[in-house]
This record gives structure tokens, C-alpha cells and sequence, in this order.
């Protein structure tokens, strides 16, 4: 049997036994972010970079007290940002932020109801990031020209989109999703769209190198059983993919010996 | 002087340093990123970076986010 914990995540170098990458937006507070996390075993986490509140009691608990970066890989993003200017800027504050950090989520949104990616923005602040330096992971459309184009580029990983974020749809275009992924030399993983267990497990089972997800988790009704599950989900897809399926056939093919049967 | 902090006018005395900024704000030890006039400060100058009237300070911090 293949082993199963030789079998890690590589992204830029760095290995990780854990699959499933996860948001920390929208959960009740920092501490149902703390256990989300834990449950759903997550090594790497995405935070926003967002003004301070002036004003605010000091003493006010921070998101980077309960995940702490010396034990989690923290993934900034540029959530909110709608230019590849805004982009940039916001990931150079982040690596300030983190000490020199260069692993960075790129995002770049182009409309604000379907928070698509606005792909030539994304393209041009990959190019600008990479030559600056940063390690870029990339969230962009199922498109599978641009996701060579960016891993061209430098992109040390590929995330596209299942269905909108935040909308739960699942994976709506397997296909694109299996030729993005047969041709990548860097991991993909989808980011978006994921709403339950099975569509994680079936992104998994597509041959994805992992998942990112948020809503999926916090906007559940138990948001730490969902982590659970959706761990589950990645390491069951995961073991799936790797064992390798039986074709689909149309018709059926006996599972016990039809020799010796009475009568 | 009057300066312009996260994108809100402020009146603070003359010859700030960034480092008595932050810390008349609570950011003394606090883990945030600085940028006056869209240029990014580092850390290790926060103590000599003088304020100027006028100056466009963003300070940010992490957050939750997917």
C-alpha cells in the first residue's frame, strides 16, 4: 500500500501534511477562529490587512495572538482590492507586517457581486509581486490559459475558483478544474465556491492539491464540526485520488465469483 | 498640526516621532504596518521617522479574512 503520510503539500519549498488551508473571516470571534482552525488540522491560514481602529482599547485581543506565526504559516490577502496597484500595496504593508514574509494570497476582484476575478489586474499584480520578490499564491477563474499564464509568470500556486466566493455551489466545472490541474508543474488548489464536505472531497478527487475555504466552515451551523468534516473530506478525496479509481462503466460487473453457485 | 490618520483628520503635537504616535494610539508593542504618503516605514525607524503636518499615516494590522 502506499504510504499514507509520505504524502505532503509543497508550496514554495515548504512542505505540509495538512491539505485544507482556511480563512479566518467570519467566524464569531477569535476564539471560535482558534477551534475551526484546529479542528480542520490547517497549517496555513489567510488574514485581510486592514486599517487599525483608532481609538480602540489597546487591549483588545489580536488575530495573530491566537494564531500565532510561529505556528501557523500566515497567508495574507488582498481581499477587497479591485486594482493591481491596491494589491501591491496592501501585500508590501503585509510583508512589513510579518517580519519579511513573501508567501502572499493575490486576489484581485473585478465586480463586486460575483467578486470574480478581474484577471488582467491579477496578471499584471502577479507580475509586479514575483518581481518584487514575493512567493504568489493566485486566486483567479477556471480558466486553464491563465492559470499557465500565472504559473509563466512565477505564481508558486495556482487557486481557482469552484463557484463565486461565499456561495457554496460547489464545483461547478470539474472539467477545467482536471486540465488546469494535468498541466500545472505548481500545486493547485481551489479557493472558493466549496460548500460542503463532498465538494471538497470531489476537488480532491480531481487530483487538487488542496483546498482553501471560509465560509464553507464559519457561516456553518456548527462551524467546528463543519472543520472536522471538511478535514475529512480532504484527506478521504485525497486517498481517493491517489488509490485511483475504478472506470464508470454502464453496465453492471459481478463483485462476488459467479463459479460454484448452487442449483 | 493637523494630520491625516487611517483616513480621518487628527491634531496632534508638534515634533511627533512615528514611535510616540503609535504609542499615544495603544500600538507600542502592537504587531501593525506603517505607511506615511504611501511609503512604507520600517520597523527599525518608527523611534526617528518625524511627523509633519500634513502627512497621510496609514497604520494596519491583520485581520480575519478568507
Amino acid at each position: 500500500m502506499t504510504q499514507i503520510a509520505d504524502d505532503t503539500l509543497v508550496i514554495a519549498g515548504r512542505h505540509y501534511r495538512s491539505r485544507l488551508l482556511t480563512g479566518t473571516g467570519k467566524f464569531k470571534d477569535l476564539e471560535e477562529t482558534r477551534l475551526a482552525t484546529e479542528a480542520a488540522a490547517a497549517e496555513i491560514v489567510t488574514v485581510a490587512i486592514r486599517r487599525t481602529n483608532i481609538g480602540q482599547d489597546p487591549a483588545q485581543p489580536n488575530l495573530l495572538d491566537v494564531l500565532p506565526p510561529d505556528r501557523y504559516t500566515i497567508l495574507p490577502n488582498t481581499a477587497g482590492c479591485y486594482t493591481a496597484d491596491d494589491a501591491v500595496r496592501t501585500l508590501q504593508l503585509a510583508r512589513e507586517l510579518l517580519d519579511g514574509h513573501k508567501l502572499v494570497k493575490l486576489e484581485v476582484l473585478g465586480d463586486p457581486r460575483t467578486l470574480f476575478p478581474d484577471v488582467v489586474q491579477t496578471l499584471a499584480a502577479a507580475e509586479r509581486l514575483v518581481a518584487d520578490g514575493f512567493e504568489v499564491m493566485v486566486y483567479t477563474s477556471d480558466d486553464p490559459l491563465l492559470a499557465r499564464r500565472l504559473e509563466q509568470i512565477g505564481c508558486v500556486a495556482i487557486m481557482p475558483l469552484a463557484a463565486p466566493i461565499g456561495s457554496g455551489l460547489g464545483i461547478q466545472n470539474r472539467y477545467n478544474l482536471l486540465e488546469i490541474v494535468e498541466n500545472a508543474k505548481v500545486p493547485v488548489l481551489v479557493d472558493a465556491g466549496v460548500g460542503t464536505a463532498s465538494d471538497a472531497a470531489i476537488a480532491m478527487e480531481l487530483g487538487c492539491d488542496g483546498v482553501l475555504m471560509n465560509t464553507a466552515i464559519a457561516g456553518a451551523r456548527d462551524p467546528l464540526l463543519m472543520a472536522h468534516a471538511m478535514k475529512l473530506a480532504i484527506q478521504a478525496g485525497r486517498a481517493a485520488f491517489r488509490a485511483g479509481r475504478i472506470p464508470r462503466k454502464r453496465y453492471a460487473s459481478a463483485s462476488s465469483p459467479i463459479d460454484g453457485t448452487i442449483g | 498640526m493637523k494630520i491625516t490618520l487611517n483616513g480621518e483628520v487628527h491634531d496632534i503635537a508638534e515634533q511627533s516621532t512615528l514611535e510616540h504616535l503609535l504609542a499615544a494610539n495603544g500600538f507600542a508593542d502592537k504587531r501593525v504596518a506603517v505607511e506615511i504618503n504611501r511609503q512604507i516605514i520600517p520597523r527599525s525607524v518608527y523611534r526617528e521617522r518625524e511627523i509633519k503636518a500634513g502627512d497621510r499615516i496609514e497604520i494596519v494590522h491583520a485581520i480575519g479574512g478568507g
